[in-house]
């Protein structure tokens, strides 16, 4: 399967993670492997076949509606690279 | 008197009990043996004091006369997948460089509960993706053994590659492996050590840096199959904050070792003789049928037919999940941020995860990106879902007419590292055997079975049925006393 | 119904508007979605944020019980299917108050389907025709955190306080044709989650928020390109935004040009809506079933508890209103509008017994004590009067004892000293006097000092009668029976 440069360039940026032109085509042919060799899943028949959900039969457990946690804005700011007035901060959003 | 970091977690635990030394004698050999072994760069971080804390503790507990904990005494490693309360965790990613966690993972919590020290954190394939221990950030990790006449650095295995190299050259009795697609189960294989992955929700995954959640499960790896059950024991159980935690009581695994396989079936799957195994491997196998026919257990062939879509759908199934568990990495609440001059928070994002993610990460966040992304989600990742159930209707019926399976854990022996790391798929076909059972979500474990013709240990793996840990341990055990495997690597580091 | 029917007048002639509805509502809890942190309004920043919310490496979702149950007793009260097997998917985008890189939401199976809310487009018309809107489905998903940009000049600052709230996203069919379609709908929506207790319905503290689809097209034409304006907090703004949007998207058609289907934003100060740039960015969400949590199976024993557990609902409240109280439409309509005006009417005609009738209950209610809470800018819930004091002045009124002049000033009386209406009474002799001596000794009294009035009405000036029961009420300081003064003031003139 081909993959074309571009291509990559738009998958990293969904991905969020910049790439200069020489890695895309680096990578290019890379990932455009890896999917080829992927691809021969197509050939299996799954009509009829349900998507796994749960590997080992389990059912979701729903909690109880007590508040148990929160209140540690110190833990939860401890290892934030950027930190003000209790706040985390970043590049200034414009919406 | 023998050198304590000879021994095992049992001999450990039983010679503490029994006043034959001290926990603090064990904990500081085992500190000696980490801090004078830094060309396997197996440590990311050595936390000696840790380790002597609990050693202390077990030897006051045991001069007070109190029932001693399960782990009283014993020093183990902790793979930095881990997050430990107060030590940097980073699993091996330069994107976590710094990060400190404020808690403790569940299983991590559980062993020092039952009386375990911690000696550091083990290093692995970065976010436990790889098959050598060559992606980590902070270099790789080296396998204590070599080929005979080379120096050529050989790969420990991944992603536990860090806990396998230690426990090869006896840097820690036993260690915590994590297992998505083989990760505890091939880096045994290659050092001549003992592995298991138990059951898909018997270990809680809170606390664990995530890959691919639906298939992260913990795991023990130590020297034998007896310190592995007693590390699973401390390990398993139900967690209410993890929802996929199973909710069952642990069973008392050690004590019921039983290495007697009369009235056993075990399962030849014949789609695992794959093209091009090397005839070492093949005659292994053959091996092992042999001992569990010995332990007298009935050999019979089965069939999985969807072994061989087994490996790409793990990686559609793998990188789709981790593309999304690995977006929280984004510079704003821990670990390390690049803002390159004028960049808006977008550009931030995307300057800090290139920076921060190393190669193979970002192959397979970007992999799995794109079977995601729209217009492909069906034929991907719907698809691989689908297979995935093929692949454990597989095992369902196999369990008809055997009750666990003996296959290889690898399809070589260990590799020089750099050798395979230019050609990921070559990598990626590492896990060919320890995969499909990973997507079933079965227990299985490997075992050291032997030696190729350069000496390097050879693995074989049983797999058993949901739950059925103990019947995998059993297996093991039988298979574990006719291979009397006693190679060790030459200690040259 | 035609005379409904809403248009906009184009040069080239009607264009008829589409309006589809997502409403966001805050699911009441104590607790978040997903982590055992608080989720009330207006702490300080990152106070009530858990690990999990923060999105820690290794930290895992763990469901809250009460916020399925909510969203269940929700899609009950608008019969809608509840979907005994659903799953919590991943929407996976890149945002600063978005912790983990992505929202738990539902997108392929929503714990709710298809279900239905009925309005009334004039409430004060009792032949104004009632519309079904169709309800897609109801979905449960996480809040996100709050950005704030004002508070440095190059930074902005993440508040995580919210997210992880428990959200339901209620999508309404493409069903409404006009703003006050869309109004009456949200309006609706709001009262049957309160009725139900699974929000609280405060807009303005963003409890619930709308994103409103809007379309235009020829009258009985194919469906037009739609634009979603966003996160619309008010029913007033909603009608606003739709106004707007419509009447931008038949100027642009009519100019030749062609709609783009994109994110907008509602200026409430301007009453515009504008593209939102930070938005533009393609969406490819990457939806996939989180990992971390298994299916979502609910069985029969937990959904006879969540409809064991629902209240009247307003549409059936209302009609019993009519139909057994006796009470007009417009009275049944304001009276089961918002809950609490309901349980302060049904406290009233409780305290009242068979003593009060609920038509006289429903009409002071509406009258007297709303012209009261509207003045003093209260609400039912925090009236200064209880429904006992309440119908303890009915009650006066009901035996005689006030009149409707006299049972106003007391009202006031109670309003101002917070007394109950017996002890005013009592106090300065407000009662009324049914005593036909003292009322005849003061009508003599007028009579006689009136003397040539007396002549002109025998005359035949009739008019003057009401001169002579003011007189006396007058001389009676109010408090005469009027229906008394009235029976011997016509004796004695003969
Ligand atoms: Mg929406
Ligand atoms: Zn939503």
């Amino acid at each position: 399967m081909s993959v074309e440069p571009h291509t990559v360039k738009r998958v990293a940026g969904l991905a969020r993670i910049a790439i200069t032109d020489a890695e895309a085509d680096r990578l290019a042919p890379e990932l455009g492997n890896i999917l080829g060799w992927i691809e021969q899943l197509g050939e299996v028949d799954t009509s009829g076949v349900a998507p796994m959900t749960a590997v080992i039969p389990n059912h979701l457990r729903l909690r109880p509606d007590a508040v148990t946690d929160g209140n540690v804005r110190d833990r939860v700011l401890a290892n934030a690279p950027q930190a003000e007035h209790g706040f985390f901060t970043v590049p200034k959003v414009i919406e | 008197m023998t050198d304590l970091t000879d021994l095992g977690v049992a001999a450990i635990r039983d010679g503490v009990r029994d006043g034959s030394f001290s926990a603090r004698d064990v904990a500081d050999a085992f500190v000696g043996a980490v801090a004078a072994a830094k060309p396997l760069n197996a440590f990311l971080v050595e936390t000696p004091d840790h380790a002597r804390a609990a050693a202390d503790a077990a030897d006051a507990a045991r001069a007070a006369g109190e029932t001693p904990k399960p782990l009283a005494g014993v020093p183990i490693g902790m793979k930095d997948l881990f997050c430990t309360k107060g030590v940097e965790t980073t699993a091996a990613s330069g994107i976590l460089k710094g990060f400190v966690p404020q808690y403790e993972s569940t299983v991590s919590g559980k062993l020092w509960a039952a009386g375990a020290g911690m000696l550091g954190k083990l290093n692995l394939d970065q976010f436990a993706m790889g098959s050598s221990n060559e992606t980590s950030a902070f270099g790789n990790v080296v396998s204590p053994w070599r080929r005979p006449g080379d120096t050529a650095p050989m790969a420990p295995g991944g992603s536990s590659g860090g806990s396998s190299s230690a426990i090869a050259a006896r840097l820690c009795p036993a260690a915590t492996g994590t297992d998505t697609g083989g990760s505890i189960r091939q880096p045994a294989a290659f050092t001549g050590i003992t592995g298991i992955k138990p059951t898909y929700g018997r270990c809680s995954r809170y606390g664990v840096v995530a890959f691919a959640s639906s298939l992260d499960q913990a795991g023990p790896m130590a020297r034998d199959t007896r310190d592995c059950a007693i590390m699973l024991e401390a390990m398993a159980g139900f967690d209410p904050k993890d929802a996929t935690s199973l909710d069952l009581p642990v069973p008392a695994w050690e004590a019921g070792l039983n290495a007697d396989l009369r009235g056993k079936r075990v399962g030849i799957p014949k789609e695992y003789r794959v093209d091009g195994m090397p005839a070492e491997i093949e005659a292994l196998w053959q091996q092992g049928i042999d001992w569990l026919r010995d332990a007298g257990a009935e050999i019979v062939e089965v069939s999985l037919p969807h072994t061989r879509y087994a490996l790409p759908a793990y990686y559609i199934i793998a990188p789709a999940e981790a593309s999304s568990n690995l977006a929280r990495y984004d510079g704003v609440r821990y670990g390390q941020r690049v803002l390159p001059d004028g960049a808006g928070l977008q550009d931030m994002y995307a300057a800090t995860r290139a920076a921060g993610f190393g190669d193979e990460v970002k192959r397979r966040i970007l992999i799995g990106t794109y079977v995601l992304s729209a217009g492909f989600y069906d034929a991907y990742y719907t698809q691989a879902q689908k297979v995935r159930t093929l692949i454990a209707q597989d095992f369902e019926a196999a369990w008809e007419q055997c009750d666990v399976l003996l296959t290889p854990t690898a399809p070589s022996a260990a590799f020089a590292l750099g050798e395979k790391s230019a050609d990921p798929i070559a990598m990626y076909l590492n896990d060919v055997f320890t995969v499909p059972s990973s997507l079933a979500g079965l227990p299985a474990m490997s075992v050291p079975g032997g030696v190729d013709k350069d000496g390097l240990p050879l693995g074989l793996q049983i797999i058993g049925k949901p739950l059925d840990e103990q019947g995998v341990l059993n297996a093991g055990l039988a298979i574990e006393q006719r291979a009397g495997f006693v190679a060790r690597a030459d200690k040259w580091w | 119904m035609t005379e409904f029917t809403y248009r906009i007048r184009g040069a080239t002639g009607d264009w008829e508007v589409v309006i589809g509805l997502e409403v966001h509502a805050q699911i009441t809890s104590n607790a978040k979605l997903f982590s055992g942190a608080a989720t009330a309004f207006g702490a300080e920043p990152n106070t009530q944020v858990s690990l999990v919310d923060a999105a820690m490496p290794g930290m895992l979702p763990t469901p809250n019980r009460e916020c399925i149950r909510q969203a269940v007793r929700t899609g009950m009260a608008i019969d809608a299917v509840i979907n005994k097997w659903s799953r919590f998917d991943r929407k996976n985008y890149f945002y600063a108050d978005l912790p983990q890189g992505y929202q738990i939401s539902q997108l392929y199976h929503p714990l709710v389907g298809e279900g239905s809310v009925t309005i009334v487009l004039d409430e004060k018309d009792p032949n104004s025709p009632v519309k079904t809107i169709g309800v897609e489905r109801i979905h449960v998903e996480q809040d996100a955190g709050k950005l704030m940009h004002d508070q440095h000049p190059t930074r902005s600052y993440v508040d995580l306080n919210r997210s992880g709230v428990a959200l339901m996203e209620i999508v309404s069919r493409p069903d409404m044709r006009s703003p006050a379609e869309a109004g009456a709908y949200l309006s609706k929506l709001r009262s049957v989650l309160r009725y139900v207790g699974s929000c609280d319905g405060n807009m303005d503290q963003g409890s619930m928020r709308a994103d409103v689809n809007v379309s235009v097209r020829r009258p009985g034409e194919e469906l037009g390109t739609r634009t979603e304006t966003k996160n619309v907090n008010s029913v007033r703004f909603v009608m606003a935004a739709i106004e707007h949007e419509a009447n931008r998207q038949v100027a642009v058609l009519e100019d030749g040009g062609r709609i783009v289907q994109e994110t907008r934003l509602f200026d409430p100060d301007k009453g515009v809506t504008r593209s939102m740039r930070s938005k533009e960015d393609a969406h490819d969400y990457r939806y996939f079933p989180d990992p971390d949590l298994l299916p979502l199976e609910l069985d029969d024993a937990f959904l006879d508890e969540c409809r064991a557990s629902l209240p009247e609902l307003p549409d059936a409240k209302r009609a019993r209103y009519e139909n057994d109280l006796g009470l007009s439409r417009y009275n049944a309509a304001v009276l089961t509008a918002e809950v609490e005006t309901a349980r302060w009417f049904e406290a009233l005609l409780g305290e009242g017994g068979s003593d009060v009738s609920a038509k006289s209950a429903a009409n002071w209610l509406i009258s007297d004590l709303f012209g009261a809470l509207n003045r003093l800018g209260k609400s039912v819930a925090d009236s200064p009067v209880s429904p006992a004091q309440g119908a303890e002045l009915l009650r006066l009124v009901a035996d005689g004892t006030l009149s409707g002049t006299l049972s106003k000033q007391v009202f006031e009386i109670m309003l101002e000293t917070g007394q109950g209406a017996n002890a005013i009474v009592e106090e300065r002799g407000l009662k009324q006097t049914s005593d036909t001596g003292a009322i005849e000794a003061v009508i003599a009294d007028v009579m006689a000092k009136n003397a040539d009035k007396v002549a002109d009405y025998r005359g035949g000036k009739d008019k003057l009668f009401g001169f002579f029961v003011g007189q006396t009420m007058k001389a009676m300081g109010g408090k005469a029976n009027p229906g008394v003064v009235n029976d011997l003031l016509k004796k004695a003139l003969g």
